[in-house]
């Protein structure tokens, strides 16, 4: 179990590692740098102006190289004009005895970003703490409504509840967030049907988190979630319910609610808590949607302003959190499937 | 002229939309008929939730297709704007209509002043347009890699599947918005992946056709001259524009001359196109992999290589045939995912232009308003809905069908 956790962590470092320099190549291609300098500088740069910006930031050095000073691997640039030296670890300013030769990831710099004229890792964890909130609510509704739903549809297979809430569960994975959110402002938070119960917008949640105005964005990525779980779910206890040890169960006469929730019950939950840790990567994209929507400026808030604006080091921060969290998510599911099913054993 | 009511809007739009009817009233009714001879298909027919689904998804196909490149349901021009109907309400007449013009606007107008229903209509024929050709190219790639990698494992299987997993631990929209840029079409790699990713077919093809006919070389050298002729100009001519094949602003890769061009993709499209395509094939080769690892252990696999059939003719005729029933099932349901990326890009106004009718940008053009003037984005966010729904319900119809024999 230790090796194959070890290993399991070396394919997540490389993988991160891949991805990271993959965003860092797209990012920092030639047209993207350009649009960079001028919404740094102006949008009417000439093109030397703009070889100089990048050239005295450090944007014309080889690929490899600036991501080796990225990750904190290879020593920060510094450059010489006129007696003033400026570098990526330093300004002209700072003392001669503070300025670092290093300074990446690894040394826990993740840059400054150009959108925001702050320091990028405190605006991240900023972010994740409001989405955090975002997804504690989504879960807490998503979770027991899914697994309900799919307990009580695969309890009796093919009988008129199972029908009813099958189709449901279809309808909700057919719904992406963008529809479902549309149609819930229209509905509940618009005046053109006139039941004004929430608030189309969620800015004020950031602050406190009220019924009336986090209900929608937490119901709507709730909602689009909740489907293939309830459907894993059905299909895990409709196979627990033809086992043999229910069929021994019902012919001693145990009585039909306890079958269900002493005897089916457990056993039909391994594979939903799998299915449940690889939602989070799909949440991700439903949180990037409904805090555009939502107008809730969290993490997926913050994915659009980096990636629009082509911030480099946010928008790095940005997806290294991001493949963290897919791969973390992989690996706990991995290794909760076999402390919860004593059958798979990994040497 | 007096406003609609919704009783008129509905009768008006339901005339409006005979062309559909009809024909979905034709295809039923064939189809009901013959359904004992038509195979897969036909016992679709037995179920009702596989038939809503079919019903569904063929009304937009055939909406799709009479008012994209037939230009019949459409009332109005999906791109004029028309002066005093700024989000007027559903059943709105138009205001100074002339002879022979439609006089309402039946969905309403938006806020562009633009007619909601003829841009509905436009719309669903940007979705029948790319989702299911996205769909079967993401398939090629997963089949073309997928099997080898299940057949025979090893280094090629943890490679392969490396890569995949490397994909799909991409946040969707983060890689959208890095790749569906105006920016990066300019450095050219959509066209570089579009030749990567635009040549599986080609091989695929090629492979299967060799594997099963390289013992009669009279059929096969002609056969596979003949087609992959064919293909292969089709191929040159999807991934060349303007007679070549990248065109940045320092160089250009020549490609097939303009004159021999059968058809230009706008590189908005293209773009848009190739990263829908990148984005689901790593999900089909993890699938077909694990169908493959799983056949490959049967006994007609064992028989056939005792026979001496060479690997590509095991998996390309004896496993591929066997898979195809979880195959199908996903086609469906990756078709509807499709569309929902598709719906995605136009929510963030990335690739297609803003003005395009495609229900993505429709919804993001019109939420802007949502709170006075719903209806603009809640007509696109509907049809959305029924279309990946009735893929959805087809693919359970198909699912259900499929698992009974």
């Amino acid at each position: 179990m230790g090796l194959f956790i070890l290993r399991r962590l070396g394919v997540m470092v490389l993988t991160a590692l891949c991805l990271t320099f993959v965003v860092f190549w797209l990012t920092n291609l030639y047209p993207n740098l350009e649009k960079l300098a001028k919404t740094q500088g102006n949008f009417r740069m000439s093109d030397e102006a703009v070889a100089s910006y990048l050239g005295k930031n450090g944007y014309l050095q080889p690929m490899p190289v600036k991501f080796g000073q990225w990750l904190g691997v290879l020593p920060g640039w510094t450059l010489e004009d006129e007696g003033v030296v400026t570098g990526k670890c330093f300004g002209a300013d700072t003392p001669e005895e503070d300025r670092r030769s290093f300074c990446g990831v690894i040394q826990g710099d993740w840059g400054f970003s150009t959108v925001f004229k702050d320091e990028v890792g405190s605006i991240v964890l900023t972010r994740l703490g409001l989405t955090g909130k975002l997804m504690f609510f989504v879960m807490l509704v998503m979770v027991p409504m899914a697994l309900i739903i799919g307990v009580l549809a695969g309890m009796r297979e093919g009988s008129k509840l199972d029908r009813s809430l099958s189709t449901f569960s279809i309808a909700s994975t057919a719904t992406p967030e963008y529809v479902s959110g549309v149609i819930f402002i229209a509905v509940f938070a618009s005046s053109a049907f006139g039941l004004k119960w929430f608030k189309g917008s969620a800015t004020s949640a950031m602050d406190s988190v009220t019924f009336e105005n986090f209900t929608l964005p937490v119901v709507t990525i709730a909602l689009y979630g909740m489907g293939y779980i309830a459907r894993m779910t059905r299909a895990s206890m409709t196979e627990v319910m033809t086992a043999q040890y229910i069929r021994t169960a019902r012919l001693k006469g145990v009585k039909f609610s306890d079958i269900v929730l002493k005897h089916a019950l457990r056993n039909a939950l391994i594979a939903p808590f799998t299915v449940i840790m690889l939602q989070f990567p799909w949440l991700l994209n439903g949180v990037v949607i409904v805090e555009t929507l939502f107008n809730y400026k969290g993490f997926g808030w913050l994915l659009v302003q980096a990636a629009s604006n082509n911030d480099i080091e946010l928008l790095l921060a940005v997806s290294v959190v991001s493949v963290i969290v897919v791969l973390v998510t992989q690996l706990i599911s991995d290794i909760g499937y076999v402390y919860l099913n004593p059958r798979i054993r990994i040497a | 002229m007096e406003e609609l009511s919704w009783g008129g809007i509905l009768a008006r739009m339901f005339i409006q939309l005979g062309p559909v009817w009809i024909s979905l009233i034709v295809l039923f009714t064939v189809s009901m008929t013959y359904k004992r001879r038509l195979g897969l298909y036909g016992k679709l027919f037995d179920s009702t939730i596989g038939m809503i689904g079919f019903a569904l998804v063929m009304f937009w196909v055939f909406v799709g297709v009479y008012g994209g490149p037939l230009d019949m349901l459409v009332t109005h021009d999906p791109l004029s704007q028309v002066s005093g109907m700024k989000n007027k309400i559903p059943g709105t007449p138009m205001r100074g209509a002339e002879e022979g013009e439609y006089a309402y606007f039946l969905l309403g107008g938006d806020n562009l002043a633009r007619d909601v229903f003829s841009r509905l209509i436009k719309g669903a024929w940007v979705v029948v347009q790319i989702a299911p050709v996205a769909t079967l190219f993401a398939f090629m790639v997963g089949i073309t890699l997928g099997l080898p990698a299940g057949y025979y494992g090893g280094r090629l299987d943890t490679l392969l599947s490396f890569l995949a997993n490397l994909i799909l631990a991409f946040p969707v929209i983060l890689l959208f918005y890095l790749l569906v840029t105006p920016e990066i079409v300019l450095t050219g790699i959509p066209n570089y992946m579009a030749l990567f990713l635009f040549v599986f077919p080609l091989i695929f093809v090629c492979i299967l056709l060799n594997s099963r006919y390289y013992t009669q070389p009279s059929v096969r050298t002609p056969l596979l001259i003949g087609v992959l002729g064919g293909l292969g100009w089709l191929y040159l001519s999807l991934v060349s524009s303007d007679g070549s094949v990248v065109a940045t602003p320092t160089y250009s890769i020549p490609g097939l001359p303009a004159f021999l061009d059968l058809f230009d993709i706008d590189p908005g499209i293209l773009v848009v196109f190739v990263s829908v395509v990148f984005v689901n094939s790593p999900t089909v080769f993890r699938i077909v992999r694990g169908l493959a690892m799983d056949i490959k252990t049967r006994d007609y696999v064992a028989a056939a290589q005792t026979r001496g059939e060479g690997p590509w003719y095991i998996m390309l005729w004896e496993i591929l045939p066997n898979a195809r029933g979880p195959l199908i099932v996903d086609f469906c349901l990756r078709i509807g995912y499709t569309t929902i990326l598709l719906g995605t890009l136009g929510f963030f106004g990335l690739g297609l232009e803003s003005e395009s009718p495609d229900w993505g940008s429709t919804i993001n053009a019109g939420r802007r308003l949502l709170a006075l003037y719903p209806h603009a984005a809640i007509a696109p966010a509907l049809a959305l809905l029924t279309l990946v729904l009735g893929l959805n319900l087809l693919a359970d119809g198909l699912r259900e069908e499929s698992l009974r024999d």
